[in-house]
C-alpha cells in the first residue's frame, strides 16, 4: 500500500510547478503539502489522485503506475478537492446515499457516518440551506462511507470551526492509526502527532 | 454492479428536476413558444401550416434539445461531483449515460405530448401524428447523446454555449433532415420507412459510442 512518486515535473504555461519531485508516502503516513498560494498544490495533489496527467514522471501505488491499475486504484482512494461534490437540490441523505452507491458500499452505515459527524438532525436538509462549515463537514462524512486506504484531501479544514477542526484530526489520527496513508494540502496547523508527519514544501522546489 | 451503476445518476436525476422544476420546464416552454410563434410570423392558412408543421416541430424540439444541454453537467461541475464520477470505481461511461438517459426522459415525456397536441393544431393529418412521436422518439436521444459528448467538452470553459451550438450543428444536420422528412412523407402517404431506418441507425451507432466518447470529454474537461 504505498504510494510512489518519481520524477514528476509539471509545467503550466512556460513555468515550471515542480520538477522531477520524488518521494515514498508508506501506511502510516501523512504527507503534508505547503507552499504558497498558486505554487501547485492542487495539481499536484489531483496528479496524485489520477485526475490529471503530468508533463512527465510517474505516480505508482504497490510498485504499479495508477493509470495502469485505475478501478483497483480509485476503490482504495478518497479524494476531497476544493468542491464539496454534493449536489445543492438534494438533501444530506441523499447526497450520502448516492455517494455510498458509487463507491459500493452499503446504504445502511450512512445512518452511523450522519450521526459521528454531528449532522443527524440536518439529515433532511437540503445541501443549499446548509451553512459552508456544514458543507464541509459532510464532505468529511464521505470519506468514512466505505474503507480506503489513501485520502487526498485539498485544504480540509477550510470553513471548518474548531470543533470541526478537532472532529477531522481525530478522524484522521484513527486514520492513520488503522494504516492509512494521507496526502493533505494545508495552510493550517495540523493536530495530528508529529511521528506521522512527513512534509513537503513545493515553494522549494523551483 | 455494472447494470446498476446506470440508474445510480438516472434516479438522482429525476429527484432533482423534483426539486428545480424551472430547470425541467424550461426547454418544454421554448418548445412550445417556438412552435406558437411560427403561425403568427407566418400567414396562418391552414394548407401552409399543415405543409411546414413537420420542420417546424422539430427544428423546435432540436432548439430545446440544445437549450438543456449547456446545464447538462454545469452545475455538478461546480459542485465537484463530476471529480467524484471519475473516481468512482464504477464505469464512468455508464454513469454518465444514465444521467443522460435521466435528462432525456425528464424533457421528452412532456415534450411528446405537447407535439402531438401541436401536430393536431397545426393540422398534421391524423396518420402521420404516430410518424411524429415516433420519429421524435427515435432522434431525440441521438440529438441528446451527441450533445452530450459537445457539453462534456466545453463545460470547464466559461462561455461555452456558443461554442456547443457551433460544434453540434453540423452533426445534428442528418437527424433533423430525416426526422423532418419522415413526417412529411407520412402527411403525404409515402412510405417512411427509410428515413426511420436510418434515424434508427444513428440511434444504434450513438448509444453504443457516445457514452464513451462524453466519459473521455469529461475526462479532458476535468484534466484542464
Amino acid at each position: 500500500m504505498t504510494l510512489r512518486v518519481e520524477n514528476l515535473t509539471c509545467w503550466r504555461g512556460k513555468q515550471a510547478l515542480f520538477d522531477r519531485l520524488s518521494f515514498t508516502l508508506e501506511p502510516k503516513k501523512l504527507l503534508l503539502v505547503e507552499g504558497s498560494n498558486g505554487c501547485g498544490k492542487t495539481t499536484l495533489l489531483k496528479i496524485l489522485a489520477g485526475l490529471r496527467p503530468p508533463t512527465s514522471g510517474l505516480v505508482t501505488w504497490q510498485q504499479a503506475p495508477i493509470d495502469a491499475l485505475a478501478e483497483q486504484y480509485k476503490s482504495h482512494l478518497k479524494w476531497l478537492g476544493h468542491d464539496n461534490g454534493m449536489s445543492r437540490h438534494l438533501s444530506v441523505i441523499e447526497n450520502l446515499r448516492i455517494n455510498a452507491n458509487l463507491f459500493a458500499c452499503k446504504t445502511k452505515g450512512v445512518e452511523t457516518v450522519l450521526h459521528k459527524i454531528g449532522l443527524t438532525p440536518y439529515r433532511d436538509t437540503l445541501v443549499k440551506q446548509l451553512s459552508a462549515g456544514m458543507k464541509r463537514r459532510l464532505a468529511l462524512a464521505r470519506l468514512m462511507l466505505s474503507r480506503s486506504s489513501l485520502w487526498i484531501l485539498d485544504e480540509p479544514q477550510t470553513s471548518l470551526d474548531k470543533a470541526g477542526v478537532a472532529l477531522f484530526e481525530s478522524l484522521t489520527s484513527e486514520f492513520l492509526d488503522q494504516g492509512g496513508s494521507v496526502v493533505i494540502a494545508s495552510h493550517q496547523p495540523l493536530g495530528v502527532a508529529t511521528n506521522y508527519i512527513q512534509r513537503l514544501n513545493l515553494s522549494a522546489c523551483h | 454492479m455494472a447494470h446498476f451503476s446506470f440508474f445510480i445518476l438516472m434516479q438522482r436525476e429525476f429527484k432533482i428536476a423534483s426539486r428545480s422544476v424551472q430547470q425541467f420546464l424550461l426547454p418544454i416552454s421554448f418548445f412550445s413558444l417556438v412552435v406558437l410563434l411560427f403561425p403568427l410570423g407566418l400567414n396562418p392558412s391552414p394548407q401552409l401550416l399543415q405543409t411546414i408543421a413537420p420542420g417546424i416541430l422539430w427544428v423546435a424540439a432540436l432548439l430545446a434539445i440544445l437549450l438543456s444541454l449547456d446545464n447538462l453537467f454545469r452545475e455538478d461541475y461546480e459542485d465537484g461531483f463530476i471529480e467524484l464520477l471519475v473516481l468512482s470505481p464504477r464505469p464512468l461511461a455508464l454513469l454518465l449515460a444514465g444521467k443522460v438517459a435521466g435528462q432525456w426522459l425528464i424533457i421528452i415525456l412532456p415534450l411528446l405530448l405537447i407535439a402531438t397536441l401541436f401536430g393536431i393544431f397545426l393540422g398534421l393529418p391524423s396518420h402521420s401524428l404516430s410518424t411524429l412521436l415516433i420519429s421524435l422518439l427515435i432522434g431525440t436521444p441521438c440529438l441528446m447523446l451527441i450533445g452530450a459528448i459537445a457539453a462534456a467538452l466545453t463545460v470547464g470553459l466559461q462561455q461555452s454555449s456558443v461554442l456547443i451550438t457551433l460544434l453540434l450543428l453540423p452533426l445534428y444536420l442528418p437527424v433533423l433532415i430525416f426526422g423532418s422528412s419522415a413526417v412529411q412523407h407520412a402527411s403525404t402517404g409515402l412510405s417512411t420507412n427509410p428515413q426511420l431506418y436510418m434515424l434508427s441507425s444513428l440511434l444504434v451507432l450513438t448509444l453504443t459510442l457516445a457514452p464513451l466518447a462524453i466519459a473521455a470529454a469529461i475526462k479532458i474537461s476535468l484534466s484542464q
